[in-house]
């Protein structure tokens, strides 16, 4: 996917700016602008329509007015849903989930690609994308470490004030849990198959992946 | 949650699937949505300007009145769209309100004016976003200072004067020379005494004419007995000043403490001193002394004059400012006189003998003086005195502008006052004019009524129109309603005065009077030319 820039200073800007200068690095993300790709493209390409497109694409340009996210602007948006805990790590592992070519923003087919898969994508796709959000270090595998990670960083989006107060130790049984479920083999890591494997086998699992639907 | 958030929403529940394989236990399940119909464009007529929006969006803020079902109380089924007959100007910042949820304030809008608006679209005034709140809370709190002193003013002048008990008139008067004509004659008589005061204390000293022997005298001795005089008369009326003053003082005790009590006891003492020491020769110079604080009388003027009222404050208000003033200017002076003091050490004859002595000649140049009586004379002194010279000019001249600008803004809010006050009376007297008007026009109109009513029932066309002509719809209706009133309290005995011509009880022309009425009916002449004696009504 070829990205127009329409600042030409925003190029030269990145040429130039190998120094890490702050003030010109606040030049280049103000300069920044970045048109989506044409509508019918999009519409080829994802799994929505034209409509929902349009319904998409304001909200985001509401939010984004230069086009792009960066993190910053997508852990805040993030934590807006979630006041009464801390969504910051969870919002990590999303954006990096989401920024699939790994420069640094979402762009709006990024973000148009990864809402397809999830809401217009087959379980496979989705279960897919699932596993590619838990390896955080996108090597196929999902370590005990990682697991952890994620499972903290879920537990902190609740925030102190849950009713029974979780535990200290909460996350990492909840690891435990899982790994009894998904790791087969037991050597200590999920791949992706397994992970596909175990959760097509659980009934509760395939009937949520069917909870969000229609949220266009 | 921000409204322009929401649409992001989808996205939040979508990501949500990354939950799902690690969930222990089933999810609830999702709401539907009821009735989802597709977002549509609605429009918005505000006084002829079309604004068109998504209706989802003005559904972000379901408390106020766009985007609850109160709108539909403006729909207009004609042109579908729904119509406000209010300002679009400041419509404007209400739709983007809607579309970023951040209302703001435009400054070149009335306030009020712009209150009212948000009421009645109910939008509460505190969602203002910062960038425009502290601008809204100003003008707010000056319109409603506005209001108190229209409401305080209008108070005091409409406040009965016979409840105030004669000492209360006096401090009224003392306080305000303009309530009557003897306060301003006591006003002005005392101004007139502190001059001639503070004339005589400063042509006291002066010289005129020599006595054999020819030693300049000045006039204090010359004429002792004249200012002697003056000076007694000047002290009796402020002593009678301060003594009425003090005996019509709410409180007392507060006014013992006002610093203007204090530079009318102060004015006055020395006199009183000067009375009980005369014979004593010890203590004259004590005695002269005191004679200066006779100056303070120059004081007893900023009662007189406003300005000097508003310096005083200005200084007051202004007191951190000339405290970093003079820290900065005490700091620089030690300083440099200590440098100056050793640079000019090693010079012979130099009159900068110690660090105290070198002050004098620090301040006389840092103010750019220069008087020249202390000078240096070594080369690092030279530097060092330049140096001084200069930096002096800088720290002086940093906290005068803000003292200056403290001046003005309360200089100019008092000129407001006074402006708002003077036109407050001519407003007052517009309203009165209004209000007499339209009763005038009441009265005119009940007399025109009763002839209308007689036109009516002849069905008389041409002079229907005729009288019509001077009055609307409104204000006929209007005169209708006061007329009903005036009906339902006046007793039924007394008869309206009749017009010329027309009947009393039907106020039709004496030769139209209703068969029914049985007079006629019987072929009796009116017995009372003007009254028609039926009792019926």
């Amino acid at each position: 996917m070829d990205v127009r820039r329409v600042e030409s200073i925003s190029a030269q800007l990145e040429e130039a700016s190998s120094t890490g200068d702050t003030v010109e690095d606040e030049m280049e993300m103000a300069t920044v602008r970045h048109r989506p790709e044409a509508l019918e493209l999009l519409e080829a390409q994802s799994k929505f329509t034209k409509k929902e497109l349009q319904i998409l694409y304001r909200g985001f340009k509401n939010e984004c007015p230069s086009g792009v996210v960066n993190e910053e602007t997508f852990k805040e948006i993030y934590s807006q849903f979630f006041p009464q805990g801390d969504s910051t790590t969870y919002a990590h592992f999303l954006f990096n989930a989401f920024d699939t070519d790994h420069n640094g923003s979402v762009s709006f087919e990024d973000f148009v690609m990864g809402l397809s898969i999830l809401l217009r994508g087959t379980v496979q796709e989705k279960l897919n994308w699932a596993f590619n959000l838990y390896d955080i270090n996108k090597d196929g595998y999902i370590t005990k470490e990682e697991m952890l990670d994620i499972m903290k960083a879920i537990y902190d989006m609740m925030g102190k004030c849950t009713y029974p107060v979780l535990k200290e130790d909460a996350p990492r049984q909840h690891v435990e849990t899982f790994f009894q479920k998904m790791d087969k083999n037991k050597d200590g890591v999920v791949t992706i198959d397994e992970f596909i494997e175990s959760c097509q086998k659980d009934e509760n699992i395939m009937r949520s992946m069917q909870l969000f639907e229609n949220v266009i | 949650m921000a409204a322009g958030v929401a649409a992001w929403l989808p996205f939040a529940r979508a990501a949500a699937i990354g939950w799902m394989p690690v969930a222990n236990c089933p999810m609830p399940l999702a709401p539907t949505e009821k009735n989802k119909r597709q977002d549509e464009l609605i429009i918005l007529n505000v006084s002829g300007r079309r604004f068109q929006t998504w209706r989802t969006t003005l559904e972000r803020y379901p408390d106020t009145l766009l985007g609850s079902t109160e709108k539909e109380f403006f729909f207009n089924e004609d042109t579908k769209e729904y119509f406000f007959d209010r300002d679009p100007e400041v419509f404007r910042c209400i739709l983007n309100f809607y579309r970023t949820g951040k209302l703001h304030y435009p400054r070149y809008e009335c306030i009020s004016a712009y209150d009212e608006e948000l009421a009645f679209y109910g939008i509460l005034p505190e969602i203002i976003g910062d960038c425009c709140y502290e601008e809204y809370k100003d003008r707010k709190r000056e319109n409603a200072e506005r209001l108190m002193d229209d409401n305080d003013s209008e108070n005091n002048q409409e406040g009965s004067m016979p409840s105030l008990s004669f000492r209360q008139t006096m401090w009224r008067a003392f306080e305000n020379p303009h309530t009557s004509t003897l306060a301003l004659v006591f006003y002005y008589v005392t101004g007139f005494f502190i001059a001639v005061s503070v004339i005589t204390n400063v042509v006291e000293t002066v010289p005129c004419g020599t006595v054999p022997g020819n030693k300049e005298l000045p006039c204090g001795e010359r004429y002792a007995v004249a200012f002697f005089c003056l000076d007694t008369a000047c002290v009796m009326i402020f002593t009678v000043e301060y003594l009425l003053r003090l005996f019509a003082a709410p409180s007392r005790y507060r006014f013992i403490r006002s610093v203007m009590s204090i530079i009318d006891v102060v004015a006055i003492m020395p006199y009183y001193i000067g009375l009980v020491m005369t014979n004593n020769e010890d203590v004259s110079g004590a005695f002269v002394t005191l004679r200066v604080f006779r100056v303070f009388r120059i004081f007893k003027f900023s009662r007189h004059s406003q300005g000097l009222r508003i310096l005083g404050y200005t200084l007051k208000s202004c007191a951190s400012e000339l405290g970093f003033l003079l820290f900065s200017l005490t700091m620089a002076i030690i300083i440099f006189a200590t440098v100056m003091f050793y640079a000019e050490k090693g010079s012979s004859a130099s009159k900068f003998t110690s660090i105290p002595a070198s002050f004098w000649y620090t301040i006389v140049t840092m103010t750019t003086l220069g008087y020249g009586d202390m000078v240096p004379k070594t080369i690092a002194g030279k530097i060092f005195g330049s140096i001084c010279s200069l930096s002096g000019v800088l720290v002086i001249a940093l906290p005068v502008p803000v003292i200056v600008s403290n001046f003005s803004r309360i200089y100019h809010q008092n000129q407001r006052a006074d402006k708002r006050r003077a036109q407050k009376k001519a407003r007052l007297a517009r309203i009165r004019v209004a209000k007499t008007g339209s009763s005038n026009a009441y009265l005119h109109s009940k007399r025109n009524g009763l002839l209308n009513e007689a036109l009516e029932l002849t069905g008389s066309t041409e002079e229907e129109q005729h009288m019509t002509k001077g009055t609307s719809l409104i204000e006929s209706q209007h005169h209708h309603l006061l007329h009903c009133l005036e009906k339902t309290t006046v007793s039924t005995n007394t008869i309206p005065p009749p017009r010329p011509g027309l009947c009393a009880w039907h106020g039709l022309p004496m030769d139209k009077v209703p068969t029914e009425c049985s007079e006629v009916a019987l072929g009796q002449a009116h017995p009372v030319p003007g009254v028609c004696q039926r009792g019926w009504f």
